[in-house]
């Protein structure tokens, strides 16, 4: 289990090497004068050669490349433009909602997308499988912002009862949160129901009935505990979406998260901030997939030894 | 979702999304003919108007009929979806072709390049290009082609390494036919059916990234009739005027539920004992 995480942590500094090159790669060969775009609108000539010195942009590209790497060794991940100075600060205020929007989302899909896919395997064919069914292709279908759309046109303009905007205490994370996590709580309730009916035919659920337990112990002791592992992978293959969701829904509901910084630098070009931000979802992205292998041993004790 | 259906046997939603797609693909052919109005027209006197006889999904901010440019949007948003998996399908293939058939260095360096992408979530790659490219339907198509072609080259790479073990491909190499004979004749045909299943989920994908960046104004500029777009004009007016919100995202919705049909039911067609996941 250490023996993984060390492995897990040693590799992540060579994907960011290699996310941070791709990234170089695509801005450098973007046409625009980047001193330019730093300098702002107003700058005259003299300003923008003051600041392509600055910015070490009069330098040949490979020279350009290095001092960027080795930058980011020392936590210096460039000039901002939009913030005057390291745009790793910018980024690292903008965490924690982001964090939270993530939780929330992830705790919901559990909490709602488990126990349908149960209720609907369990019931294969019957009524509550076919409403959960018809939701979950519903849910698969539509897009993300436009159900935050609908939620803050419903609640919060109709009918007052939440807040679309910003951050002002745990109410406003209901709508974001909806927006965010409808896609998973779909995906995990199908795989959950899948799962549910597959098992339930194995020969073990025979015994345990056999033996006279009920059938709420059979599901709930035998089959989600087989099901837990397929469960926790898809949510760590769809920490992409989510991390990538983020971007759309911060935007929507002016949630003061890293998606929504992104969009910031984005609007006036502003690299080193659409890097940070860029390096931020890598590394949430690696740290909840190694999240997920360490609760995968966690719950399937054939792993823990392996 | 049908639980038993027989290989080879159309089940009812590889039919509705099979006709809903076609329906959608005629809408992009002959939106500009079937319009009732034009896509740009502004009637003052329409502004903000709710559902009408006269125009059945309203009237927007400077009286443009919704339904309209719905219709007209269609072909954009089809275009970007299906030129875009079009291209990253056929990168994703090569490059999973290259990197399942050989082993050793060239596997390890695409298989490299590929995990690493997969690193960034599609989203982020996708707006970071879309950024560097520049807010434009070009632009919008490159970025989700870019986005698309590392899960692409994955699953085409295990697949070929799946095959490459089977006898009638070992008998190939072994009469001496050549590498590039053997992938196109014996190993891409098997691995068709994964293709085109793959193809048909990620052209709903396409279409969702394609209105999110639209939404966002990394995509189709405006006056342009785009779904995301007109989301996001929507937004600004939902207070006076909700019903706006309504048609453009019920289109992207039926757009997309088409392709997962689509998608899904031709997955229970070619190998129905799959659990969907």
């Amino acid at each position: 289990m250490l023996r993984l995480l060390l492995e897990r942590l040693a590799a992540m500094p060579l994907v960011a090497l290699g996310v941070v090159t791709i990234l170089f790669v695509i801005f450098k060969s973007v046409p625009g004068d980047e001193a330019a775009m730093a300098a702002g609108a107003m700058a005259n000539q003299a300003e923008i050669e003051a600041m392509r010195h600055r910015l070490g942009l009069d330098q040949p590209l490979l020279t350009q490349y290095a001092g960027h790497v080795l930058g980011l060794l020392r936590g210096d991940f460039g000039y901002s433009s939009t913030f005057r100075g390291n745009a790793l600060w910018p980024v690292l205020d903008r965490v924690p909602a982001t964090l939270a929007l993530m939780a929330s989302a992830i705790g919901v899909t559990i909490l709602l997308g488990v126990p349908a896919g149960i209720v609907a395997g369990a019931g294969q064919g019957g009524p509550a499988d076919h409403i959960v069914s018809g939701v979950v292709v519903a849910l698969l279908a539509v897009p993300n912002f436009w159900l935050g759309l609908i939620l803050i046109s419903l609640f919060s303009v109709r009918l007052g009862w939440l807040p679309s905007f910003g951050f002002s205490g745990g109410l406003s994370l209901v709508i974001p949160t909806a927006a965010l996590a409808a896609r998973l709580i779909a995906l995990v309730a199908r795989l959950t129901r899948g799962l549910v009916i597959e098992e339930l035919r194995k020969a073990y659920v025979r015994t345990a009935r056999a033996k006279g337990l009920r059938g709420r112990t059979v599901l709930l002791r035998h089959v989600l505990r087989n099901a837990a592992i397929p469960i926790v992978t898809v949510i760590g293959l769809q920490a992409g979406y989510l991390l990538g969701g983020s971007i759309v829904i911060e935007r929507l509901c002016a949630w003061p998260g890293v998606g929504d910084l992104m969009l910031t630098g984005v609007s006036v070009r502003d690299y080193p901030l659409i890097q940070g931000v860029t390096l931020f979802f890598v590394f949430g992205f690696l740290l909840l997939n190694l999240g997920v292998e360490l609760l995968y041993r966690f719950v399937n004790p054939r792993l823990r030894h392996g | 979702m049908a639980e038993r259906v027989r290989a080879g046997h159309a089940s009812a939603q590889l039919r509705v999304g099979g006709v809903l797609v076609g329906l959608f693909v005629l809408l992009g052919l002959f939106g500009p003919l079937i319009a009732p109005y034009d896509p740009a027209g502004q009637d003052l006197f329409a502004t903000m108007e709710p559902p009408s006889a006269a125009h059945w999904f309203g009237a927007d901010q400077v009286g443009r009929d919704i339904l309209s440019r719905i219709v007209v949007g269609t072909r954009t948003t089809l275009a970007i979806a299906l030129a875009a998996v079009t291209m990253a399908v056929s990168c994703g293939v090569a490059l999973g072709a290259i990197a399942g058939r050989f082993a050793g260095m060239v596997d390890r360096v695409v298989t490299g390049f590929v995990d690493l992408m997969l690193t960034i979530p599609g989203l982020v790659l996708a707006v970071a290009i879309a950024s560097a490219v520049g807010a434009s339907a070009t632009g919008l198509t490159f970025a989700i082609t870019v986005s698309f072609v590392p899960p692409v080259a994955r699953l085409v790479r295990g697949r070929v390494m799946e095959l490459r073990g089977e006898d009638f491909v070992v008998a190939a190499d072994a009469v001496g036919m050549r590498a590039s004979r053997v992938m196109v004749r014996h190993i891409l045909p098997n691995a068709v059916s994964v293709i085109v299943i793959e193809a048909s989920l990620l052209a709903g994908q396409a279409v969702l990234v394609g209105s999110a960046l639209g939404f966002l104004g990394l995509g189709v500029q405006p006056p342009a009739p785009e779904w995301g777009a007109m989301l996001a004009s929507a937004r600004e007016s939902i207070e006076i005027a909700p019903h706006l919100v309504l048609a453009p995202g019920i289109a992207i919705s039926l757009l997309v539920l088409a392709f997962n049909l689509l998608g899904d039911g031709l997955r229970d067609y070619f190998d129905p004992n799959t659990i969907t996941s």
